[in-house]
């Protein structure tokens, strides 16, 4: 957008014009600055957020060494004698992420491809709003579908999974971030021009072809950030995988028992009877502090892709 | 005389082969996809439909199965959205004409900026985290109405300013310098001419907003929304539960029929979000009418 100019008028300190008349500078003056303390809010909710989760984390770890936090291989905080080896919690956060990922990353990819290289119009229009309707549902709603639908069905096939498990929790996570993922790489595939497919075509290249290996590393940034942005959404999601992947802290590598992601131990402490100020309760932020940390990490590695490899066209 | 060799006809046929498998496995997974949708709004109506019915939606929740139903909860979720739009409509629009329209482009406004794309992917149970240390503890607005409202306030309000700053974006430069070469003041400009002609938008924006406010749960399970609450709330400080939180105390329990309420509760929620949608999309192609 085209910058304004600062507005001068020609007129004097001391002169009487209508446009001093009007009145409307200290008006002006006060809304500027209410708007400004609208726009400062959000700096406010960052620093409260860094400022909240370091204060509390630093309490945590005048108890409990960062050594045991960070390799500790159990997770027992509220139980004597209490363990608080976050490891666990991050390994179910893991298995949830890449079992999610194995899933949405290419049927994402897939997905993006079929609405921006192959399918028609009259497709397309119906077919990305529904894929957002799919966004859009409540992830509540994913749990319940794990819980009743995809455990019952999974245990059809495998007979000793538990009823709370890492596979279902991943699976309905990843079908939770599919959509994001198709639609935000459709948009970085569409945005690739017409004019090197049409290159790409006129030099023989069949449709597989021009895709692979013109499109889709033309729009590979798009892609890249959507992938990031989808697991960063995957680490943070929360009532999917606590309804459908229990709360037992876990290093297995199964992903056909129960586990505990972080979330899922953020809700666990929230909904107990902890006493605030306990240790029990000062986990609570340092899990949060890690998975804040995790997702802040991933979400600007993908703003960076996006500002750095972007590729422009005219 | 034939212009490629066998050899090279062979070749051909099969990279033809090849694009045209993956061309149907590219449609089979969309199609998929959209199917995976079916099936889970089936499900969820073959589970929950029969339990929609008057008894449901006017009673308070209950250890039995069949005199249970989500009164407490529509009207909680209905008080909060309502104050979710009276904290975050003024504040996202303020900061989005702010930054739009006065900041200009200096390292504050990037700054801003920046920190505003990085807040929207703050994960929600962070913020129930922040709201319960912020407003349960410290503002001792203890378990209420007004601190899952302002907890929420705070979660949409990145969405409702990347979406207003779009929105606000759109508006043609020739509208700014007509307004202000006729004498309006930069104020005068916006909100004669700039806010109105983006309202559209802007509102398209704030309503997806609010709907998924509607849907959060983690964010009210940390600052304490109760799942037992067999009263209405009366004012904003009264404690309080919502769609989401019902229907996760009802899926947590192990008995069947729960879960069937569960689902009837998330076709109440779903309807309502979908309802929300709609009217984005009918003010988004009321609008797309006019400007052409």
């Amino acid at each position: 957008m085209e910058q304004l100019s600062p507005i001068e008028f020609p007129v004097g300190k001391g002169s009487n014009t209508s446009i001093h008349k009007a009145g409307m500078r200290w008006g002006e003056f006060v809304i500027k600055i209410w708007l400004q303390v609208c726009a400062l809010i959000s700096l406010v909710t960052t620093a409260a957020v860094v400022v909240l989760l370091l204060v509390e984390s630093v309490k945590f770890f005048k108890v409990v060494s960062p050594l045991e936090f960070f390799f500790g291989t159990r997770w027992v905080p509220l139980l004597e004698p209490s363990s608080f080896g976050v490891l666990p919690l991050l390994w179910g956060t893991m298995l949830i992420t890449i079992g999610a990922a194995v899933i949405a990353l290419p049927m994402g990819l897939a997905c993006a491809i079929y609405l921006s290289e192959y399918a028609s119009d009259k497709i397309r229009a119906w077919v990305k709003p529904t894929l957002e309707l799919l966004a859009g549902i409540p992830t509540i709603v994913y749990g319940y579908f794990a819980l009743t639908f995809v455990t019952p069905l999974l245990k059809t096939f495998i007979p000793n999974i538990q009823v709370f498990n890492a596979l279902s929790g991943a699976i309905v996570v990843g079908i939770m971030i599919l959509p994001m993922i198709a639609t935000l790489s459709d948009n970085a595939l569409r945005a690739v021009p017409i004019s090197l497919r049409q290159a790409a075509y006129a030099l023989g290249a069949t449709s597989y072809e021009v895709t692979t290996k013109v499109v889709v590393p033309a729009g590979l940034s798009g892609v890249m950030a959507s992938y990031l942005l989808a697991i960063s959404r995957a680490i943070g999601e929360t009532m999917a995988v606590t309804i459908a992947s229990g709360q037992t802290p876990n290093l297995s590598l199964s992903m056909l028992e129960s586990i505990q992601t972080m979330t899922a131990y953020i809700v666990q402490i929230s909904l107990g009877d902890t006493p605030a100020g306990s240790v029990g309760y000062q986990t609570l932020f340092a899990v949060a502090t890690m998975l804040f940390l995790i997702t802040l990490v991933l979400n600007i590695i993908s703003q960076w892709i996006l500002s750095r490899f972007r590729e422009v066209y005219d | 005389m034939a212009f490629i060799s066998e050899q090279e006809y062979q070749n051909l046929q099969h990279r033809h082969r090849k694009a045209r498998v993956f061309q149907r496995c590219c449609a089979a997974v969309t199609w998929a996809s959209v199917f995976l949708l079916a099936v889970l709004l089936y499900q969820v109506c073959a589970d929950g439909l029969g339990w929609l019915d008057w008894q449901f939606f006017n009673s308070f929740p209950s250890r039995f199965p069949d005199r249970a139903g989500l009164k407490s909860a529509l009207v909680g979720t209905l008080w909060m959205i309502a104050l979710v739009a009276v904290f975050s409509i003024p504040v996202g629009i303020s900061s989005a004409l702010y930054l739009e329209e006065f900041a200009g482009k200096g390292k504050f406004a990037k700054f801003v900026e920046l920190n505003i794309a990085n807040l929207s992917g703050v994960p929600s149970i962070v913020y129930g985290i922040l709201g319960l240390a912020i407003f349960v503890r410290y503002f001792a607005l203890e378990r209420s109405l007004i601190s899952g409202a302002l907890t929420m306030s705070l979660l949409i309000l990145p969405t409702i300013i990347i979406a207003g700053r779009e929105a606000i974006r759109g508006v043609p430069m020739s509208i700014r310098y007509a307004a202000l070469s006729l004498g309006a003041t930069r104020w005068q400009t916006t909100w004669a001419h700039v806010l109105p002609a983006s309202f559209p938008g802007i509102m398209t924006g704030v309503i997806l907003a609010l709907s998924r406010a509607i849907g959060e749960t983690a964010p009210l399970i940390l600052i304490g929304a109760m799942t037992f609450v067999a009263f209405l709330p009366q004012g904003p400080m009264d404690s309080f539960t919502a769609l989401p939180i019902q229907i996760y105390n009802w899926v947590s329990r192990p008995q069947p029929e729960f879960h069937e309420l569960a689902a009837a509760g998330i076709i109440v929620l779903l309807v309502v979000l979908l309802l929300m949608n709609a009217t984005a999309i009918y003010i988004r192609s009321r609008t797309e009418r006019r400007l052409k």
